[in-house]
């Protein structure tokens, strides 16, 4: 295998495993943008994979998979929604508790269901995601070096995958250049501003939670019904808390979010690729090191040493009218 | 509903308006009204914020509403923003009666308000902050080009420019409330409200605010002014109305009333307290404050070069209507406020208030504090009340027990604090939370005074307190003179200041604008709270 090849299987490997980040990010993005800090998101995408990996393997069909992924997750955002805007509950808490509800009900709900260890049956035809070959793909395989470039890392991708990418975009498009976008933002960071301007602070903050329910709904699809078969419990391995860091690390910005989560999609995939090869020099670098990475650069950027993060004003604050 | 039809009529026979009968003869021009409200009344919790007002203002005019702080002006305005719903009471915008339910309601009745916090957000673009809940169409574009068109407009009819794409945290605070201005006027706004407009602006920058509102009036604009700055009422309105203690006691016309009128009804006459007390016998300077500067956490001096001293067995009481920096004074002295530059001598060793000071070493030097809120500062309100009767004073080796709190010993003491102070119920375990006001501001003067101090610092001793508690706390705090104790008393309430005090300093705009006994009238200290006096006083 020569270098060109490895180059291509990490970078392959990389856009798989940025996928649901740059998803759970940008649903980060929506919620915490508008004020509310949602650290739920790992349960939501949890929740998100199991139902539907369920729900496709019951009705054999993807598209209702994906249908149940996203109900399950807006349920449970609704449900942080009503703790942290309508109660003005304590933000962490809540996403805790939904983290903590996502873990348990999937297994408990698995294994009462199918029997299988607490996973979802084998997903396979038209059950489950299948990539998408692109035109001219294997025309091109020809032509040398962008031949198999576009053939590897452009085409032959989950349809996910694309919406993932195309999703940065029109976020951008959707903060900056709407009036959905503008509201978002302003009641992130100053609900007194919004509220004083006739618009609802709630209804702009349940919406907003509405969308990350949605894009979280959008990762667990993918995880259970694209790049694996099935749900299995505990699929998500923390990707909902590296999403989180990809956001801080991202201070908040459509672009950056998806830069970050190529970074430390890269980062992951060289961890796979590395694993029982020694570096010169170093010698071989532990896997868990390099899977610590991405929290290990967000502390240090949190420290102030990459520039400075700053979160969205009132994130975390239950708006209350002052008086 | 029965007034509904009278109108200014009512002036006639009503004492509190005067000098309306003559109002025509005057060539006063009779104007529709902008907006009345009648009976609104509005309770928070306990707090009963405003008591049937009834209030006229008429379109075209610029219409003050002056009052102390906490006299309820906000909670008005807000209400007639649809910010808070009144318990009872109506509106009439324009002669038609609404219900105001939300500030999308006044907005579309053509109502726009400039908050004493701005409500902007502060990393948008002065373009976006002003297109902020009215952006025309769900995409921004043509919002955008329409806003870009109208605060140009904007700009060439008021002279109110302002750069659209600078970015708001970068503005100075002059130009962040003409944007908050041209926010109200970029939704129609036809009645405008100024919370304390002043309040963050220079001299200069105020001046040039009263320009602009003069201007907006010229053009048909009706302008509601909140502020309790008298200068400010006297300068630019046409009439006034004063607010006491969630009341309107009186409305002017404002080329008929003058700053000692005002100035009386603000403050209002209360039932004088009369304390006994015997000559005082000041003594050595125990506490000397020297060119004292505070600002507050906007930048605005709230303290502007403050010296005076306070002699044991002497009160020296410093009157001054609230807001004026006599918080801020008390707060730099007592090290809870870091002030820029001066000195405070304490019992002739320097306190360290341009620095990091540190209160409990302070407590320990002799300096006790009666905070002027109690519960912000004063208690912890969840605590048991003999938690509450050591805080700051918990390193005392007599509650200690090693490195635990000898509870016996903190009860003990509370126990006959409780006794001393008449502190009812005479239960320590209650929560603080449950005592009245009077009995809670008794814990805290117990612990404060009970402690042997060189120099005690009050603030508002008696506020919220009732009337038996008034007394025993003045006594109190003559006694603590005659044991030969310097105190310093901060008080909004004239009487209370005249009644203890044995010289008198007034503070005005953060300057100390002189000093009296307490033989001094009402009238004579009033005029000095107003700062009225200042200019004749420095001329001379």
């Amino acid at each position: 295998m020569d270098y060109f090849q490895i180059a291509l299987v990490t970078l392959e490997a990389t856009i798989r495993l940025s996928v649901p980040l740059i998803l759970a990010a940008l649903a980060g993005l929506y919620s915490e943008r508008s004020g509310i800090f949602d650290i739920g998101l790992e349960g939501k995408m949890l929740a998100a994979a199991f139902a539907g990996g369920a729900a496709a393997a019951v009705y054999d069909s993807a598209f209702i998979g994906l249908l149940a992924a996203i109900a399950v997750s807006v349920g449970l955002a609704l449900v942080h929604a009503f703790a942290s805007i309508t109660q003005r509950g304590n933000q962490i808490v809540s996403g805790v508790a939904i983290n903590f509800i996502a873990l348990g009900a999937t297994v408990i709900l698995g294994q009462a269901w199918f029997r299988q260890g607490g996973r979802t049956p084998q997903l396979d035809g038209d059950s489950r995601f299948q990539a998408v070959t692109l035109p001219f793909a294997e025309t091109l395989q020809s032509v040398p070096i962008l031949g198999p470039i576009y053939e590897n890392l452009i085409s032959g991708h989950f349809l996910l995958t694309y919406f993932a990418f195309a999703m940065v975009p029109i976020t951008w498009w959707v903060l900056y250049r709407t009036r959905f976008g503008l509201r978002l933002r302003a009641v992130g960071e100053n609900p007194g501003a919004v509220d004083t301007a006739g618009i609802s602070v709630p209804r702009m903050r349940y919406m907003a939670v509405i969308c990350c329910g949605i894009l979280c709904g959008f990762a667990g699809a993918y995880l259970s019904m694209a790049v694996a078969a099935g749900f299995v419990k505990g699929m998500t391995a923390g990707k909902g808390f590296i999403a989180l860091a990809a956001l801080i690390f991202a201070k908040w910005k459509p672009l950056n979010v998806m830069l970050a989560c190529l970074l430390f999609g890269f980062l992951d995939a060289t961890a796979i690729l590395m694993q029982g090869h020694a570096l010169p020099l170093i010698g071989e670098v532990p896997v868990q090191f390099m899977q610590a990475l991405p929290y290990i650069l967000t502390v240090i950027l949190l420290a102030g040493f990459i520039g400075k993060a700053i979160p969205p004003k009132a994130g975390g604050q239950p708006y209350v009218k002052e008086r | 509903m029965k007034n509904a039809d009278l109108g200014w009529l009512r002036g006639k026979h009503m004492p509190s308006v005067v000098g309306q009968t003559n109002r025509e003869a005057n060539g006063w021009h009779m104007g529709d009204l902008a907006i009345e409200l009648r009976g609104i009344d509005k309770s928070f919790g306990a707090v009963h914020a405003n008591k049937n007002i009834n209030l006229q203002v008429r379109k075209g005019t610029i219409h003050g509403i002056i009052g102390e702080n906490g006299a309820g002006k906000s909670t008005l305005m807000s209400i007639l923003y649809g910010f808070y719903q009144a318990d009872k009471g109506d509106i009439q915008v324009n002669g038609a009666p609404t219900i105001i339910r939300d500030p999308n309601t006044a907005i579309s009745l053509g109502i726009g308000m400039v908050h004493q916090h701005f409500m902007l957000v502060d990393n948008f673009t002065v373009l976006e902050n002003v297109m902020l809940g009215a952006e025309e169409n769900a995409v921004l574009n043509r919002g955008i080009t329409k806003a870009r068109a109208e605060l140009k407009r904007l700009e060439d009819e008021y002279a109110l420019e302002v750069d659209p794409d600078a970015v708001i945290e970068e503005l100075p605070v002059g130009l962040q409330q003409r944007v908050e201005i041209l926010k109200a006027l970029f939704r129609g706004a036809e009645i405008l409200i100024l919370d304390e407009p002043t309040g963050v602006l220079t001299p200069a920058e105020a001046d040039h605010l009263f320009r602009i509102l003069e201007q907006l009036r010229d053009q048909g604009k009706t302008i509601l002014l909140i502020t309790h700055k008298l200068r400010e009422i006297m300068a630019i309105t046409d009439e006034v109305s004063v607010m006491r203690r969630g009341e309107i006691v009186a409305t002017r016309e404002t080329g008929k009333t003058s700053v000692e009128e005002l100035a009386e009804l603000m403050v209002g006459r209360r039932v004088l307290l009369r304390v006994e007390k015997g000559e005082a016998n000041p003594q050595d300077v125990k506490l000397a404050v020297k060119d004292l500067t505070v600002r507050d956490s906007r930048g605005v001096v709230m303290v502007d070069n403050v010296s005076l001293d306070v002699r044991a067995g002497e009160i020296v009481g410093i009157a001054g209507v609230a807001g004026n920096g006599q918080s801020e004074l008390l707060e730099a002295i007592t090290g809870i406020r870091q002030a820029e530059n001066g000195t405070v001598m304490l019992d002739g060793e320097p306190i360290r208030v341009t620095g990091e000071a540190d209160p409990a070493e302070l407590r320990k030097r002799g300096l006790a504090h009666v905070p002027e809120d109690r519960h912000h500062m004063g208690l912890v309100l969840s605590f048991e009340e003999n938690e509450n009767a050591i805080l700051g004073y918990h390193y005392d080796e007599q509650f200690l027990n090693g490195p635990m709190l000898n509870l016996n010993n903190i009860r003990q003491e509370a126990a006959k604090k409780a006794e001393e102070y008449d502190i009812r119920p005479p239960d320590v375990r209650l929560k603080t939370a449950n005592f009245s006001g009077g009995n809670q501001q008794k814990i805290v003067l117990a612990r404060e005074m009970g402690r042997d101090p060189t120099v005690l610092v009050i603030g508002q001793p008696t506020r919220g307190v009732d009337v038996g508690a008034i007394e025993f706390i003045h006594r109190r705090i003559i006694e603590m003179r005659d044991a030969g104790k310097a105190v310093l008393l901060v008080s909004v309430e004239l009487d209370e200041i005249r009644a203890l005090s044995d010289r008198i300093l007034v503070m005005f705009a953060g300057r100390v604008v002189g000093e009296r006994t307490p033989d001094a009238t009402e009238g004579e200290l009033g005029l000095l709270m107003a700062g009225v006096e200042e200019a004749q006083e420095a001329a001379q």
